[in-house]
């Protein structure tokens, strides 16, 4: 549990530089993952990543997205049931899969997620998602 | 010492600006100090309003009882923090006297027939009131409905009796359009939806029957996606609920629905139920701006085709995503005449709308012989402090219970903060 907390935070430091702007640069990951994110994901996670209390979990600073990437890669291909606590907290909301996007699609919006509303995490590449798509 | 001045002064603004006595018979020196900030909500000339309760948590329903005490369900899974029980000791207005007890989560609350019933989110529960209506044995409730399905969408359990020895039971469907995969883009709804079997609509139930189950129970009404805020019209005798419309519209298929009418559609309806009346879900979605039932697009529908020739109709459509939380039928005669026998809704407010949030209000309808008679209009606003919320989080307060006290007053919850506000009019 907690190597991968280290992980996190040097991972988070090493790319601080290029995490802190708020508009990613044009043609960047992030900038694509932006357009992916308003598109899949605002709805439910809301327009500062904040989510709705009880409902849908917040995407600042949760174990979820700043821990390990593959574990987040399937919560994006497989989606999370309900029942599943996020850092202690219940939300009733299912998360459907998202296994139609493409492996860059993710990649980019996970980026995005990544180094926005306060995370400060290292990007996610499309050989990462390939890879965890191949293991279901 | 510095709070106590602040306090001392704000109760002197209060007593100058306006103070008003409490219908108690026969008691004058019982004052309410009114707030002069009507405790930051917007209402109709002539209606005030306090925070008599505040940070009780998750308040979601609240019954009161002749007395004036108050029950609130809290939402939280805490031991001993299941119900609030409110009572003002001194007669000030403000409820001094806080306890709580019970150890279940859940939303639903009521006083009947001198029992408070009380619901978690799978059990409804009833305590035994003595003559003061107080609750005679906290941790040994009588289980009257156990073993309801609780699949954490749309869990919760709300209740609504009758005056014939009935209760009623929303059993709230653990999916949002009874797709293969819920909410996922893509996905069929499934034919013959087996949510409908066991959830999705409103169960009757006898309100002094130990451990009944679904096999007890009659399911009064079907195709109801949620429903949260529900009452009993005392006037035309029906069960009126209020549904969560179904949400992903334009998020899974854009090919038929615009951002705008994703945030649009469909209407949070009002019904009027008869027993075995069905409202349609999930095959079909009523759109409040064609005042039409519309086929889903799960079973085919493409934002144009009609459907669902044998579901009822609402009687109100209210703007869509706004989440009514709360019902209730204004019996009392504090209130101007307009407002008797007409329903206040609860709107928690909108979380899937995009470019900007709805609701967050207390909404009336004015009702003539059991039916709505007007159009309906916000009765209580500023729930949210903010102007312009763009997402749930930043509201600091959510309308969600509903209830009616014994002079008449209306009481209002908020489960951000746990806020009760006592909302009264005086000429």
């Amino acid at each position: 549990m907690k190597k991968w907390m280290i992980a996190a935070v040097l991972s988070g430091l090493w790319c601080i530089s290029d995490a802190q702007t708020k508009k990613p640069a044009a043609g960047s990951s992030a900038a694509r993952g932006k357009k992916v994110y308003e598109q899949y994901c605002l709805t439910c996670h809301q327009v500062d990543g904040s989510g709705v209390p009880r409902m849908n979990p917040p995407l600042i600073k949760t174990s979820y997205v700043l821990g390990e990437k593959s574990t987040l890669i399937q919560v994006v291909l497989k989606g999370l049931e309900a029942s599943v606590p996020i850092d202690d907290e219940y939300y009733s909301n299912n998360m459907p899969p998202h296994d139609f996007l493409k492996d860059q699609e993710i990649a980019d919006v996970l980026t995005y997620i990544r180094s926005n509303f306060g995370n400060k995490a290292s990007a996610v590449t499309a050989a990462e998602v390939k890879a965890e798509r191949a293991k279901k | 010492m510095k709070t106590k001045v602040i306090f001392l002064g704000l109760s002197l603004l209060g007593l100058m600006s306006e103070s008003f006595a409490i219908g108690k018979s026969g008691d004058s020196s019982r004052h309410v100090v009114a707030d002069p900030g009507n405790a930051g909500l917007k209402l109709p000339a002539g209606f005030h309003a306090q925070a008599i309760a505040e940070n009780l948590g998750g308040a979601r329903h609240i019954a009161v009882t002749r007395k004036g005490d108050i029950y609130v369900k809290i939402q939280s899974g805490k031991p001993g923090k299941a119900i609030a029980v409110l009572h003002d000791s001194d007669g000030d207005g403000k409820m001094d006297d806080i306890k709580t007890f019970g150890t279940y989560r859940g939303t639903g609350i009521a006083i009947k027939d001198g029992y408070l019933y009380a619901s978690s989110d799978e059990e409804v529960f009833r305590y035994k009131l003595n003559d003061q209506y107080q609750v005679q044995n906290q941790d040994q409730p009588e289980k009257i409905i156990t073993g309801l399905i609780n699949r954490h969408q749309h869990e919760s359990k709300s209740i609504a009796l009758d005056n014939s020895g009935n209760i009623y039971v929303n059993i709230g469907a653990y999916s949002n359009s009874c797709q293969e995969k819920d909410r996922a883009k893509g996905a069929k709804g499934i034919q013959g939806c087996p949510i409908r079997d066991s959830a999705a609509g409103i169960w009757q139930f006898r309100a002094d029957k130990a451990n009944q189950t679904y096999g007890d129970g009659t399911r009064y009404a079907s195709g109801l996606r949620n429903v949260v805020g529900l009452d009993w019209n005392t006037e035309s005798n029906h069960l009126f609920v209020m549904q969560h419309g179904r949400d992903g519209l334009y998020d899974m298929f854009p090919e038929y629905y615009s951002l705008q009418q994703g945030n649009e559609l469909p209407a949070e309806c009002m019904y009027k139920l008869n027993k075995g009346d069905d409202a349609g879900w999930p095959y079909i979605y009523y759109d409040g701006l064609q005042n039409k039932k519309m086929l889903a697009p799960e079973y085919g529908g493409d934002g144009k085709k009609k459907g669902g020739e044998n579901a009822i109709d609402p009687v109100v459509a209210f703007p869509a995503h706004m989440a009514p939380n709360g019902l209730l039928f204004y019996t009392g005669n504090q209130f101007p005449e307009k407002y008797k026998n007409g329903a206040f809704v609860a709107f928690h407010g909108s979380w899937n709308r995009q470019k900007g949030q709805k609701g967050y209000f207390v909404a009336f309808v004015p009702f003539k012989n059991g039916m709505p008679s007007g159009k309906w209009e916000i009765f209580a606003d500023g729930f949210a402090g903010v102007p312009d919320i763009q997402s749930p989080g930043q509201a600091q307060h959510r309308p969600c219970g509903l209830a009616q006290g014994p002079d008449g007053s209306l009481y209002v919850t908020d489960d951000v903060k746990g806020t009760v506000y006592k909302i009264s009019y005086s000429k």
